[in-house]
């Protein structure tokens, strides 16, 4: 298949919207970490010169992903799975330091982060798995080899530290649910989020009421005719309760100090001025400087280059974890809300577009493909507007550094690829 | 279910981010205010206070160097406490008592250690400076008086208050702002406009350059200096005569309406409230509340106005054709209300107008009075008469002259009595004490001074005030150049000014001719009470005397008030004759009257009150 025929079949408005991401990210950067204006935007010196280089990088590589053979991936996906926990494995040797984490390796010229070629390789040795023709994922025993390959690179992450990215791999299992892993599982788990929130906000009392009231409205409004499952029902009530009341016990004596810190920020649970006062210094610094900047852009913004906190480095990590607080400083709501509608419009039509494979593999990757995105599209911007715990993982196509960009550049466009070629696929 | 699950979750992540957005962004941002945002600082450049001068170009109020020294917590290296204690002259506890309290307000922002050196201490700690890392000397602009008079009339400046910045928001913490006075008034003009600079600062609080390349920064507007209509020469006299009394007095040129000289007794030198010694001096002034220092009584006491009051009722009895100069009443040394008899000190005998004045005859003023409420077949009516003449004099108003502070005095009328005795419940002879100046009656110095420009001009005043120019600009605010008319013609006033002459060639001052100036006046001596333990008890006679001059083209006209002065030609009298002669002649040729008013105190009247015995009033010697 020649690549001509590829670029009239590729899905453009993925395309576009991909192109936009990473323009608006990249003028972002470049307004924070510029400093002399005397600088050429090709200075590889400088942050945003070298975030060019790496754009370039990634736009070549995209257009190598659309080259290549569609059935190159499924193929190659295990042999690119163990390379890539064996590149994991190895940091533990070879691995350089930054910032703390033992995440990269010094390739000279430029530091790669093998977890974020993990990322897709995982998402395609899953999808190759599922889609197997001897995988059933109603078996407990596939179930689970299916929750390996996914667990293998966070645990092999998480000692780096990088719990962050080790999360991320996390929302794979949104592909299992697509194929038919019981939702109960994520009811199960929705569930006790509420009851580990609720119970830090309001205390196991309150939970254990509210609990109680609703069960009590649901007895006196059910039909008659329906039989109440009293002994299942009454478990379901005391775990309840036991669960909220382990949720303090772990919360007061498993987690450190600085995890309680970040959760009461979280939570806003601290309400002593002083205490406050405190936390915005400390642990709660970053969230608390770019809920600010976000705050002072206003509706729309103080324009390019004009962002007073995002000169004055008042948000530390901005052209990375925190970029998205550079675009509400000087684009204001008007600027975010517009990177809010991309990355929404993006992920549904990723959604329609996995939706109108016919092969498994491609729909199974595709469903990957999205957890990823929406994971770190979700905890960044959450993070950044201080409604998600901080968790360090970067914005899609908007944060500086060179790995997670081509990472998401491969990611993407290796779907884009299976795509383009879903009209040859037979099965 | 499964097909739908993620678009779902992606719609409701969409929906909860813009909701977040529009909360931060919308609802609770504060973007516009430019000094609310963190990463900047403005710095400003204050320019210097105007200079405040007199009518004739002396130098009033200028500026002088103050040095702080500041300290930067985080800065000081160990020093040799000992030495630099001794050097800025405080002891140690004292020391590290501010340098703890600075440390605490901000390691990294500068405090002021000590305030206010001394030139000499600075010239000694200049040197040596360097040796004390994280200090540093801070220059700062304090007033500097060049007279040591008129400190109430000028006013002082003090940092604003919470009130001050929420009522003008060009103030912020820390600036100093026109208190009192002249200072207050003109404020806007002395003060000048900052200038700022917004300074882009990293989260260290580091300056990393100017915000937008500084187009946003304003450069600072000078003062402007003022020259204030004030004599210095005469202010200054007339505070050495009123050494030892209290009291107030207030001269101003009747052909324009400017404040010549504003005198409060006792007074104070305004640099006492400047430098280190600030909030001591004021205290003691401040809380001095018998002798009440920082009170202008030039402006604020208002006493009945006395005999001087008469010449008012003569007028108005002119005006309304009861009577004519010629006409004569008897005094048999004093007047009847009802059966009661009233006192008088002329003499006795038959008094036409012009000895009426200037012998201030009680009984042939009692009767012009009654003569005007006659004149009505209602008191009412008569009283309304009154009141509109009494009124177009300036009298029961705040006038509107150009300073902060003063009283509207008391021109009894109809609702007035009503109030005090009840609907319809009184009569002329209720109100009889009125016609020599006592009574419900009041006025401040300033008010009388101005009556007295306005018989002076024969029927007109302008609005009294205190600012001539403005940069050199005179001042052309129609406020103070249009003539407010009394109510009286000016071919009335000839009898009167006449009398008011005859008072100095003949009458009641006729002990204090000044050779070569014609000076008419009027003699007060106003009755006073006051309660000492909850007695009514009456105390010594206030000294009140009005006079302009030269009678046929008058130049200065005056109100001088002393309290408890006793008779108008002794305190009050004296004073004001000399005043006149100093403004019209430069120098004193009745040495014998400067000579006693400078000796002479009224420090044992003042004390009687407060003596707790038993004691003696208007005692005749003196």
């Amino acid at each position: 298949m020649s690549g001509k025929s590829v670029l009239k079949r590729v899905d453009w408005l993925t395309i576009f919207i991909f192109l936009m991401l990473i323009t608006i990210g990249w003028v972002n950067i470049y307004s924070s970490t510029f400093s002399d204006s005397n600088s050429s935007i090709f200075d590889f010196n400088e942050l945003y010169g070298k975030q060019l280089f790496f754009i370039g990088v990634s736009l070549l590589a995209a257009f190598i992903f659309l080259s290549l053979e569609a059935h190159f991936y499924e193929r190659f996906s295990s042999l690119l799975y163990i390379i890539t926990m064996v590149l994991l494995l190895g940091l533990f040797l070879f691995g350089k330091t930054i910032a703390g984490a033992t995440s990269w390796y010094d390739l000279g010229f430029f530091n790669l982060q093998p977890s974020e070629l993990a990322k897709f390789a995982t998402a395609l040795a899953l999808a190759k798995y599922l889609s197997d023709i001897q995988t059933d994922i109603k078996r407990t025993k596939d179930q689970l080899f299916a929750l390996l390959i996914i667990l293998i690179p966070a645990l092999l992450i998480i000692p780096q530290p990088d719990p962050g990215s080790a999360i991320v791999f996390l929302a794979l299992v949104f592909v299992l649910f697509r194929e038919g892993f019981p939702l109960f599982y994520l009811g199960i788990a929705l569930l006790a989020i509420i009851i580990f929130i609720t119970t830090l906000m309001f205390g196991t009392i309150w939970v254990s009421i509210s609990l109680a009231l609703i069960i009590a409205t649901f007895l006196l409004v059910k039909k008659s005719s329906f039989k109440v499952p009293i002994l299942p029902l009454s478990l379901f009530f005391i775990i309840t309760i036991v669960f909220s009341l382990s949720v303090n016990f772990v919360f007061e004596n498993v987690f450190e100090q600085r995890h309680r810190d970040r959760f009461s920020l979280w939570l806003r649970l601290e309400k002593d001025p002083e205490k406050l006062e405190e936390i915005r210094k400390t642990i709660g610094y970053n969230t608390y400087q770019s809920e600010k900047a976000i705050e002072s852009g206003g509706i729309f913004g103080k324009g390019f280059l004009e962002g007073t906190r995002t000169k004055g480095d008042f948000v530390p990590e901005q052209h990375t974890d925190y970029i998205f607080s550079t675009v509400g400083e000087e684009w204001g709501f008007a600027g975010t809300a517009t990177v809010v509608i991309l990355f929404t419009i993006l992920l549904l039509r990723l959604v329609h577009l996995a939706e109108r494979q016919k092969s498994d593999f491609s729909r199974m990757y595709g469903y990957g493909v999205i957890s990823i995105l929406l994971i770190h599209y979700f905890i960044n911007i959450g993070m950044v507007t201080g409604i998600v715990p901080t968790v360090g993982i970067p914005l899609p196509f908007f944060s500086y550094g060179g790995s997670a960009l081509l990472g998401f550049t491969a990611l993407l466009f290796i779907f884009l690829k299976l795509d383009a070629n879903r009209l040859n696929e037979w099965h | 279910m499964k097909k739908i699950l993620l678009s779902s979750i992606i719609v409701i992540i969409g929906f909860t981010f813009i909701g977040r957005l529009s909360y931060l962004q919308i609802f609770s941002s504060s973007s516009t205010q430019i000094l609310e945002d963190t990463a900047i600082k403005a710095i400003y450049d204050y320019p210097e206070r105007g200079y405040i001068y007199d009518r004739n170009g002396e130098l009033l109020v200028a500026n002088q160097p103050a040095y702080d020294v500041m300290v930067i917590p985080r800065e000081v290296k160990p020093l040799d406490t000992l030495e630099f204690c001794s050097l800025l002259g405080i002891d140690k506890t004292k020391f590290t008592d501010k340098l703890k309290k600075a440390r605490v307000y901000s390691p990294r922002l500068p405090s002021v250690l000590v305030p206010q050196l001394s030139k000499e201490d600075y010239a000694r700690l200049q040197e040596k400076m360097r040796k004390y890392e994280g200090f540093y000397i801070q220059k700062r602009s304090l007033r500097y008086y060049a007279s040591h008079s008129s400190a109430n009339v000028l006013g002082y400046i003090s940092e604003v208050n919470e009130a001050d910045i929420k009522k003008n928001p060009y103030y912020i913490q820390g600036e100093l702002t026109g208190r009192t006075g002249i200072e207050k008034q003109y404020e806007d003009y002395l003060r000048g406009i900052k200038g700022v600079k917004y300074i882009q600062k990293d989260r260290f609080n580091r300056v990393i350059g100017p915000y937008k390349e500084g187009t946003m920064d304003t450069l600072p507007e000078q003062g402007k200096e003022i020259h204030v209509t004030l004599d210095k020469v005469l202010q200054e006299y007339g505070e050495r005569l009123m050494n030892g009394k209290r009291g107030g007095i207030v001269a101003i040129e009747p052909n324009s309406g400017e404040i010549l000289a504003l005198i409060s007794g006792p007074t104070y030198d305004p640099a006492l409230l400047v430098g280190r010694e600030r909030s001591k001096n004021y205290s003691k002034l401040h809380y001095d509340t018998i002798s009440k220092p920082t009170w202008d009584r030039a402006l604020l006491a208002q006493p009945s106005p006395g005999s001087p009051f008469k010449t008012l009722n003569a007028l108005i009895a002119l005006q309304e054709g009861v009577i004519k100069p010629e006409t004569t009443i008897r005094c048999y040394n004093g007047f009847y209300v009802g059966n009661k008899k009233r006192g008088c000190h002329c003499g006795g005998g038959l008094r036409n107008m012009n000895s009426g004045i200037y012998k201030s005859c009680n009984a042939y003023f009692a009767g012009t009075f009654r003569k005007i409420y006659d004149k009505y077949p209602t008191t009412d009516e008569g009283m309304d008469v009154w009141e509109k003449h009494i009124k177009s004099f300036g009298l029961g108003d705040f006038l509107g002259y150009d300073l902060p502070t003063g009283r509207k005095g008391r021109v009894p009328n109809k609702a007035y009595y009503d109030r005090v005795y009840g609907d319809n419940r009184w009569a002329s002879s209720y109100i009889i004490s009125n016609a020599i100046g006592q009574g419900e009656v009041s006025a401040t110095p300033i008010q009388l001074a101005n009556m007295t420009a306005a018989i002076a001009n024969r029927g007109f005043f302008y609005t009294p005030h205190i600012i001539k120019t403005i940069s050199g600009e005179p001042i052309e605010d129609p406020k103070y150049t249009t003539p407010h008319y009394t109510t009286i013609e000016k071919q009335y006033f000839g009898p009167i000014i006449q009398g008011m002459a005859d008072v100095y060639t003949k009458g009641t001052a006729k002990w204090l001719q000044i050779p070569g100036i014609n000076i008419a006046g009027k003699t007060g001596t106003v009755e006073n009470y006051t309660k000492i333990n909850g007695v009514r008890t009456q105390l010594t006679d206030h000294s009140v005397f009005v006079a302009f001059a030269p009678v046929d083209n008058p130049k200065i006209a005056l109100a001088v008030y002393i309290e408890h002065g006793y008779y108008g030609s002794r305190y009050a009298g004296h004073i004001a004759s000399l005043l006149i002669e100093k403004y019209l002649k430069g120098e004193i040729s009745r040495i014998d009257l400067e000579k006693r008013m400078l000796e002479k105190t009224l420090d044992a009247e003042y004390a009687k009150p407060y003596s707790g015995e038993e004691f003696k009033i208007n005692e005749y010697v003196w």
